[in-house]
């Protein structure tokens, strides 16, 4: 407890560090996904070679991919974008499938019925099948944010500052409460994160709070068989 | 007026589902096109507001040939009602049935004043308005979805099933809201149903359909049961079963019985109004 | 692209493959790493998971360990026991074997809950016990999700291995941090290509399973 007393500002500035390396990442994949994963669900020939690729990029560990991106980008491997870069691409690996899916779980019926009203089609995509499929973005896009800001940490092992530095200081310098420290921080920022998310969610997809279904008091004639 | 002329729908894989359709559905009256599933009959009222493309043939709206216009406001201006609503999830009640004034562009406010009329006039309570459709029971997002095919004033309301999914109690109601409103409103209604007794309860002119949409017989309730055209009609509202052929009960009293000698209800003395 | 070419004649150099610390060792670690982690994991997690998904019971509890397992930083775990245990194979094995546990175990209930809960009631009905339900039924039902979870433990593995040489394990790792410490990047270029061709094995091989483990009648034609 003393050590975290004594470096409280080296902390909080290893946690700026962190946020600033995780949340581009987030919101890119989260962007990125939407064109990409509507053409995989869309464009039959493409579907099956987009989610391979997800599912391939996903499978290579994270540090080694922190090693290659360089390699392809020309960035260094100490910099904060070759971080941010690599992060995007896993948090599309797991966007992509998880907007495919979203989009075509949407009711088909509930396309017809745009469809019949007289809905245009790019207006017909933002206004009804975006929000409709929200739910399932927002459950793909909240593990992309908690895993995203635990692979953050394995730049420190490079040299690249973010609450991962708590692990290899604490380590080299024999430190037990700094890596604890940052196992509890790194924890805690991704719990708040999700429960930020879930509350965004709560805000913009008014219609999928529980309470909403509760309040259905059928007629006595209404009442399904 | 509707009109359709030598009308075809064939799908790329070669399923003819509407084979030389011709018919009228006239101004202010209801038409029901009624026909077991696959007939073509649902195939016929998506092509009027053109979500389905006729194959050939000609379709028209007062003179005017609807493949010769715009789809998208082509829609906005024909009402559609759908079996199990299709209502927006995402919606209040008050913007799924403003959706196509909203989308024309109408204010909200006015959009919303104008909502809630129809709220009213479907028998819906206001303070329903600001609930999403998951909230509400079958019978309630039906009538949201028939005020929403209204919300526009269009001329012409197209109906798919549009109470297929509900309970027969809350369909009978329906059924008696959609003839009130009609007799206020003289909209040209096309309805699309199995039930026979559907059929009779709302058409004034009735379409019997065979497959492919082929035209059994045409014409009001009354002139169907007098004179089935053939035994495919006879068979399909019951009359070759003995459903529809009712007999005084030979116990007397003023009971009718049907062919199976059931009693299905008793004999007025005053003729019908 | 030098680069890249300079860690291809890292790789084919004779003398970086063979010997205690060459790649045909390191890269035999790695695999030996994450295949024992593996079984480790799967000797718990399956048959908790085929309990769990059998009975429903403990079900809350297996889904929040999986999601609380995502926001577990690994290499905090691998520090932490490295600094707790000391240098040697123990520290690693246990960060290896609790990074895997989750995965398996959502597998594996996953898999049993998704069997067709008709098909299920059907066997029930057919006069089959609890325990041929759970293995003529749910399990080859289940089989290629259950595999799936130990796909994504077996990367998790592969992945945590490389980490592990950070506080003293062997593996491919090794030549990662020792490029990184002397500045070499073709080196540690040349071992992240080993250990991403072997993820890469490792996924398509088990992506195969998955298929083959998948009962004739489910398999979709695409």
């Amino acid at each position: 407890m003393r050590w975290i007393g004594d470096n409280l500002d080296v902390i909080g500035g290893h946690l700026v560090s962190h946020l600033l390396l995780a949340v581009p990442p987030i919101v890119a994949s989260f962007l990125l996904a939407l064109p990409v994963g509507w053409l995989a669900g869309r464009v039959r020939w493409l579907r099956a070679p987009l989610l391979s690729a997800a599912g391939l990029l996903y499978a290579i560990p994270s540090l080694p991919l922190f090693v290659v991106l360089p390699l392809v980008i020309g960035t260094g491997v100490r910099d904060a974008t070759n971080i941010i870069v690599a992060l995007t691409l896993y948090g599309l690996a797991l966007m992509v499938p998880a907007t495919a899916d979203a989009l075509r779980s949407v009711d088909p019926r509930v396309v017809d019925a745009a469809d019949a009203l007289g809905y245009g089609g790019v207006r017909r995509f933002l206004t009804v099948e975006l929000p409709v499929a929200g739910p399932t973005l927002l459950a793909g896009l909240r593990v992309v944010a908690v895993s995203t800001i635990s692979l953050v940490t394995v730049g420190a092992v490079l040299g690249v500052p973010s609450l991962g530095m708590l692990f290899t200081d604490g380590f080299q310098r024999n430190i037990m409460p700094s890596i604890l420290a940052g196992i509890v921080l790194t924890i805690a920022l991704a719990l708040v994160v999700d429960a930020l998310l879930v509350a965004l969610g709560r805000l913009v997809l008014p219609w999928t709070r529980p309470a909403a279904a509760a309040v259905v008091a059928p007629t006595q004639a209404e009442v399904a068989p | 007026m509707i009109e359709f002329t030598c009308v075809t729908k064939q799908y790329p894989d070669g399923t003819v589902a509407v084979d030389d359709f011709s018919g009228q559905f006239p101004p202010h009256q209801t038409t029901v096109l009624l026909g077991s599933s696959g007939c073509g009959k649902t195939t016929i009222l998506r092509m009027v507001n053109r979500m389905v493309e006729a194959s050939s043939g000609t379709i028209t709206i007062d003179g005017e040939n609807i493949a010769q216009r715009d789809v998208v406001p082509l829609r906005r201006s024909i009402g559609y009602v759908m079996q199990n609503a299709g209502l927006l999830p995402h919606r209040r009640v008050i913007d799924n049935i403003a959706t196509v004034p909203l989308l024309n562009g109408t204010p909200k406010a006015e959009a919303h004043a104008r909502a809630e009329e129809l709220m009213d006039l479907v028998g819906l309570d206001r303070s329903m308005a600001r609930r999403y459709p998951n909230q509400l029971s079958g019978g309630q997002q039906q009538r949201v979805g028939v005020a929403r095919g209204l919300a526009a004033d269009p001329n012409i309301l197209l109906m798919d099933e549009p109470f297929g999914a509900v309970d027969p109690l809350v369909r009978r109601d329906l059924q008696a809201e959609l003839r009130r409103i009609q007799s206020e409103l003289g909209k040209t209604i096309v309805f699309v149903t199995h039930d026979v007794e559907e059929a009779f309860t709302l058409g004034d002119q009735i379409i019997i359909l065979a497959n492919g949409g082929q035209v059994a017989q045409r014409g009001t309730s009354e002139e169907i049961l007098a004179h089935p055209a053939n035994d495919f009609v006879a068979g399909f509202i019951g009359l070759a079963q003995g459903e529809r052929t009712l007999h005084r009960s030979p116990d007397g009293g003023g009971v009718l019985v049907d062919g199976h000698g059931r009693a299905v209800g008793v004999l007025a003395e005053e003729p019908a109004p | 692209m030098n680069y890249l070419l300079d860690a291809f004649a890292w790789i084919a150099d004779p003398a970086h493959q063979a010997g205690p610390n060459g790649i045909w060792a390191r890269l035999g670690e790695h695999l030996g790493y994450s295949v024992v982690g593996v079984l480790l994991a799967c000797l718990v997690a399956v048959p908790a998971g085929l309990w769990v998904g059998h009975t429903g019971r403990g079900r809350g509890l297996a889904v929040g360990l999986a999601s609380a397992a995502r926001a577990l930083p690994t290499l905090g775990l691998v520090t932490l026991l490295g600094l707790l245990l000391g240098i040697g194979l123990v520290g690693p094995m246990i960060a290896f074997v609790a990074l895997a546990l989750p995965s398996i175990l959502a597998g594996t209930y996953a898999g049993v809950e998704a069997a067709d809960r008709v098909a299920v009631d059907g066997a029930r009905a057919a006069g089959m016990t609890e325990w041929q339900v759970l293995t003529r039924v749910e399990l080859p039902l289940g089989m290629p999700l259950l595999i799936g979870g130990i796909r994504s433990a077996f990367l998790q593995v592969v992945a945590t291995a490389t980490l592990a040489a950070y506080v003293g394990a062997g593996g491919l790792g090794r030549f990662l941090f020792l490029g990184l410490r002397t500045q070499d990047y073709p080196q540690m270029l040349a071992a992240s290509l080993l250990v991403v061709g072997l993820a890469l094995v490792a996924d398509i091989a088990f992506g195969l399973l998955q298929r083959f483990a998948t009962p004739a009648g489910l398999r979709t034609t695409r």
